[in-house]
Formats: structure tokens, C-alpha cells, sequence
């Protein structure tokens, strides 16, 4: 099979202001290469939705983020008034301010739901290692992104989940003391440690996410989407030289897209008018007083995107092995593609181990996640160590469970119905 | 690369290109190590940063037997207990529940490792930072305590991640915390002026 690619028709170059601007830059070709010629399997489902989604909540943030860096003055005496400042008496300020504080934790669920949908077909094995690990690269930066921006509000938790956060790195064996020291610019959490969280936060951090998502993209285009069944629809390859179970991405997975977009701009639009603080899990109650260095609030939680790893932290009694596991449970994401031996990718063809395994590591994410923002006290710790291990088995044994599963044969092309 | 696409006369010299190549990127990236000397070092302690660093001076004729005082020094709080007796007394018979009853991992200056982690036995001078994630311990110096059980000696526990400390500052077992609460550099002035932030005292009346 596999005739040779036809040569493209002769695209039409215009006259006039677009002949001329044509000729200057690739618009065209980019257009034809990337959207309109660019072949994405035709049997997306709804998991597929969430990596452009991804994208438009980064627009909206950094939208958002800049119009709130034109009222906010970083400083220990500045920033908590500016904040209300913002809220009270900037003309539509509360709406930036909770579009922006929403944003932050829809990004999180978005990618999240982006993430478990690798998971689930395993979007992440060959040839899309590279693809995964520059997606592992832009959750971290979202990480550090989303960390130094809780910071700057400088409300009571602002400062003490900073404090905690900084000091989780003077865990680390000779070094720790001083490096701690030199992050903080200080002796304790300070204006110094305020200003560069500042100057990361609207800077360098969003320039790398941009960097990273780029990248991302590249990746992306260049192995091609993966797929609800896990198959390579580049391998069949219709007479015009496109696979045959794909589809132009532009007109339509933008017009699918876009229609995902406004069902999430609906829920955005709930919580940022109806529960901007959603019960003090997106906005945490102790951060609407300012900081206060000599009084720690009763019970500290970071916001709930970072609690399934707060969990883990505090369920270990060894500080050091504590943060030690919080970190792991962090970077085994980046082995998956190598820990994972089953010869199938999606666990529509996986069998019950697999399957088992990957039921177990979502409520255990789940679990600790909820872990995480109760108190680190009796039956909670020992919850969050059970959950802990399912987590880590999760990764851990896949070399053994992930090759010894049975698995089903996978079709040779997507299973897809079409609409009559 | 380039060089196997050139044939005959104006062959290339591939190794003496290789070698410069290598040469310039070496000698590029030690140009770049030192430029980052100073973006780095901006990040440390500024001046005025260290400046106000410098050892405070605390008056503890006032502190009534039994009370804690807390001043800052350093951005940090430092606990400055007056102890009773049977505080003191406390001490002593739950060894055998602490992670590093001697101080010998734990942090403080020379003079301070002792049973009581202190220059003289009645006065606790502490950093109030929990050792595990540097929330503040709170003060909870009742023996059996209610939440802390009936066989709680009296000392400090942090409401952040539960650890527990002694009237010395110790850690117990179960807590997060490995080590006991850091004992800052101090030393009296006068018998009633306590200088926090500096091991000795350069003026009379040394102790």
C-alpha cells in the first residue's frame, strides 16, 4: 500500500495586502503544515478535550496576570493592601483578581484530567517519551508557577506556606542551611524572599511555561496525537498520503475545541460569581489576614492541587524520608514510559491488572488529596500511609504487573461510529 | 559535518576544528560561570539585611518564674523561658522517649549541650522554629496536657505536623521533627541582660 504522496495542489497566492504579507512570512505553510494539514486520529473522546484547554487557561492567566501586575506592589509592607486594594477599589479588580485565583486552580484540574487521560491510553509510551517528559517539564513549572503566586498575596498562609515550602529544602544533607538561606534572601520570609518570588512569578516562570509549551506542541506534531485505542493511525496511510483514520485538526477539532472551551468558561464563570473562594479550598480562610510572622495559623494546608504530596510528606515520621518521598512521588511520573512493558498502550485493550492499577493510583491520588487538607493527626496519617503505598506501588511494581498482564489484540484500525 | 561534504585541495583540518570548537566553548562557559557570580550572590542577605541581624539585647529581671517571653531576632521568634524547678525537674525519666535525649544530631552552641540545653539551668533560650518545616512550636508547659496525653511532661508542640518537645526543647518520638529545637548563640551581658545572636559578651560582666 502507501502510494506515493501526491504532490500538494498549488496553493493560490493572492494579490494585494495578503499576496504581500505571504510572501514575507510563512503564514500559509504554517497554516497548511500545522492546522489544515495537520492529521489527528478522528476518534478523540472527551478525555481529549483538556491539553486545549490547557492553552487557553495559560491565555487567560497570563491575561489576567498582567492587568493584576499593574495594581500589585510586591513588599512586605505593600502587598496584602495591594491585594485588597484590588478587591475594594480598582475599577472591576475583584474580577481580574478571582478570575486570576480561579484560573490558578482550574489549570490544575485541567491538567490533571490532560494527565490521567496519558494515563488511561497510554499516550505517554513510544514514540511520545519525549512528548511526556516536556509535559512532566511544564507541570513542574506550573508547580513553581502556581507556589510563588500564592505567595504574593502575603496573607498569613501566603507566609507560612512559604515558610514551609522553603524549608523543605534545608532537608537536603550539608547544603540544606544555606541554601534555604539564600532562597529567602533573609533570615526568615522576608521582603527579599517577596521580591524575586515576585519577579518569578510574572516572569521568568511564564516564560518558561510558554518556552515549555511550545516545545510541547512541536512534540506533539511531530509523533502525532495518540488515541483513544492506542494505535498509530500514521501506519495506514490512505491514497492522498493522510492516514486514513484521521482528520484535518482545523475545522474539526477546533470547532470541537472551542465548544469545550465555552462549557469551561461556563464553570469558570460559576465559581469566579458564585464561590470564588470555593469554600476555602481554592482561596484558603487564614490568607485574608496579612502575614504575620510570630503567629502560625492553627492548621496549615497548601492550596488542594499540591495535597496529594503534602499527604505523603506528612504521613512519613522521618523528616528528611519524608521529603524525600514527596519528591519521588513527583519525579516517578517521568519514568512512566520507561516502567510501563505492556505491549499495548490503551487499557481498552489492557486487562485487569493494568486496569486495577491505574483504578487504584486515581483514588489514591484522590485520597490523599483530601488527606492532605486535614490535620496530620490519628486515622488521617495512617490513611494517607495506606494510600501512600497504593501510590507508589502504582509505579513501582508496573515493570512486574504492566508485562505479566494479559492483554487483548488491538484492532488495526480505530473503532469510531460515525454520526449518520 | 561540514567538512565531508568538502573534497580535494580545500579539504578541512575536521580534528584542528574540532579542538577549537571545544576550546571556545570551554573557555565560553567559564566566561558564563563567572558571570553568574554575581546574579547568584544578589540572592544572599543583602547589607542591610545582615545589618539587622546583629545580637539583641533582652532585659529577663521582669520574666516572672514559669513565663516565656518572645523576642525576634532575626526574623525568627526566640523563646526565652524562666524555669521553675519542677519544670526543671520534668526533664529527667523520659529519655527513653526522645529521638536525641544528649543533643549529639541536634543544633545548639557548645554551652547549651547539656541536659537542660541552656548556659544556666533556669533560663531556656530557643529558636521557636520547629525543626521539621518551621512552623512555631506552641508553649503547652501543663504536665498532661489534654491533648497530649496524661503522661505529657510539659514542653512545646507544633500545631503544624504534631511534633513534641520537652522543657528542653527535645523532640519525642512520633514527631516529624528529627531534631531537637536549635538553641541560638547567646550570653549574659549582665546577670540580668541577655544578649541574643552572639557567644560571648565583649563588654564587663562577661559570663
Amino acid at each position: 500500500m502507501a502510494p506515493p504522496v501526491p504532490p500538494p495542489a498549488a496553493t493560490p497566492k493572492p494579490g494585494g495586502l495578503r499576496g504581500w504579507l505571504y510572501k514575507r512570512f510563512p503564514i500559509q505553510e504554517f497554516i497548511a503544515d500545522q492546522l489544515t494539514g495537520y492529521y489527528a486520529p478522528k476518534n478523540f473522546n472527551f478525555w481529549y478535550f483538556f491539553g486545549s484547554l490547557a492553552l487557553v487557561v495559560l491565555v487567560l492567566q497570563l491575561a489576567t496576570g498582567i492587568f493584576l501586575t499593574m495594581f500589585y506592589k510586591p513588599g512586605e509592607a505593600t502587598s496584602f493592601d495591594s491585594v485588597e486594594f484590588i478587591m475594594r477599589e480598582v475599577q472591576w479588580g475583584w474580577l481580574i483578581r478571582y478570575m486570576h485565583s480561579t484560573g490558578a486552580s482550574v489549570f490544575f484540574i485541567v491538567v490533571y484530567l490532560h494527565m490521567f487521560r496519558a494515563l488511561l491510553y497510554g499516550s505517554y509510551k513510544a514514540p511520545r517519551e519525549l512528548l511526556w517528559l516536556l509535559g512532566m517539564l511544564v507541570y513542574l513549572a506550573l508547580m513553581a508557577e502556581a507556589f510563588f503566586g500564592y505567595v504574593l498575596p502575603w496573607g498569613n498562609m501566603s507566609f507560612w506556606g512559604a515558610q514551609v515550602i522553603v524549608n523543605l529544602f534545608g532537608t537536603i544533607p550539608v547544603i540544606g542551611s544555606d541554601l534555604v538561606l539564600w532562597i529567602r534572601g533573609d533570615y526568615g520570609i522576608a521582603d527579599a524572599t517577596l521580591g524575586r518570588f515576585f519577579a518569578l512569578h510574572v516572569a521568568a516562570v511564564p516564560l518558561a511555561i510558554l518556552l515549555l509549551v511550545a516545545l510541547h506542541l512541536v512534540a506533539l506534531h511531530q509523533t502525532g496525537s495518540n488515541n483513544p485505542d492506542g494505535i498509530e493511525i500514521k501506519e495506514r496511510v490512505g491514497a492522498d498520503g493522510h492516514p486514513l483514520d484521521g482528520i484535518p485538526f482545523h475545522p474539526y477539532y477546533t470547532v470541537k475545541d472551542i465548544m469545550g472551551v465555552g462549557v469551561m468558561l461556563i464553570f469558570i464563570a460559576i465559581v469566579v460569581f458564585f464561590v470564588p473562594s470555593f469554600g476555602g479550598v481554592f482561596l484558603e480562610a487564614p490568607n485574608f489576614e496579612p502575614a504575620n510572622p510570630m503567629s502560625t495559623p492553627e492548621h496549615i494546608a497548601p492550596v488542594w492541587y499540591f495535597t496529594p504530596y503534602y499527604a505523603i510528606l506528612r504521613a512519613v515520621p522521618d523528616q528528611r524520608a519524608g521529603a524525600l518521598l514527596m519528591f519521588l512521588a513527583v519525579a516517578l511520573f517521568v519514568f512512566l514510559p520507561w516502567l510501563d512493558r505492556s505491549p499495548v498502550k490503551s487499557m481498552r485493550y489492557r486487562g485487569l491488572l493494568s486496569r486495577g492499577a491505574l483504578a487504584i493510583f486515581a483514588v489514591s491520588f484522590v485520597a490523599l488529596g483530601y488527606l492532605g487538607l486535614q490535620p496530620a493527626e490519628g486515622l488521617y496519617v495512617i490513611l494517607a500511609r495506606v494510600f501512600g503505598v497504593g501510590y507508589f506501588s502504582f509505579f513501582l511494581l508496573m515493570p512486574w504487573y504492566s508485562r505479566i498482564d494479559k492483554v487483548k489484540p488491538v484492532p488495526e484500525r480505530v473503532r469510531f461510529h460515525g454520526h449518520a | 559535518m561540514a567538512g565531508d561534504a568538502v573534497t580535494g585541495d580545500d579539504q578541512v583540518d575536521t580534528s584542528r576544528r574540532v579542538f577549537l570548537t571545544a576550546a571556545t566553548a570551554a573557555t565560553g562557559a567559564v566566561g558564563v560561570a563567572f558571570a553568574l557570580v554575581p546574579f547568584i550572590s544578589s540572592w544572599m542577605p543583602s547589607e542591610r539585611a545582615r545589618a539587622f541581624g546583629a545580637p539583641t539585647e533582652l532585659d529577663i529581671s521582669k520574666i516572672d518564674p514559669g513565663q516565656m517571653v518572645i523576642v525576634v531576632w532575626r526574623k525568627q521568634p526566640i523563646y526565652v523561658v524562666r524555669r521553675t524547678a519542677a519544670m526543671l525537674a520534668s526533664l529527667a525519666g523520659h529519655d527513653d522517649r526522645l529521638k536525641d535525649p544528649t543533643s549529639s544530631e541536634s543544633d545548639q552552641p557548645s554551652y547549651a549541650k547539656n541536659l537542660q540545653r541552656s548556659r544556666t539551668g533556669e533560663y531556656l533560650v530557643l529558636i521557636g522554629v520547629c525543626t521539621h518545616l518551621g512552623c512555631l512550636p506552641k508553649a503547652r508547659f501543663e504536665p498532661g496536657f489534654p491533648e497530649l496525653g496524661a503522661d505529657w511532661p510539659g514542653g512545646f508542640f507544633c500545631p503544624c505536623h504534631g511534633s513534641r518537645f520537652d522543657l528542653a526543647g527535645r523532640v519525642f518520638d512520633g514527631s516529624p521533627a528529627s531534631v531537637n529545637l536549635r538553641v541560638p548563640p547567646y550570653a549574659y551581658q549582665t546577670e540580668q541582660t541577655l544578649v541574643i545572636g552572639s557567644d560571648a559578651v565583649n563588654q564587663k560582666g562577661a559570663a
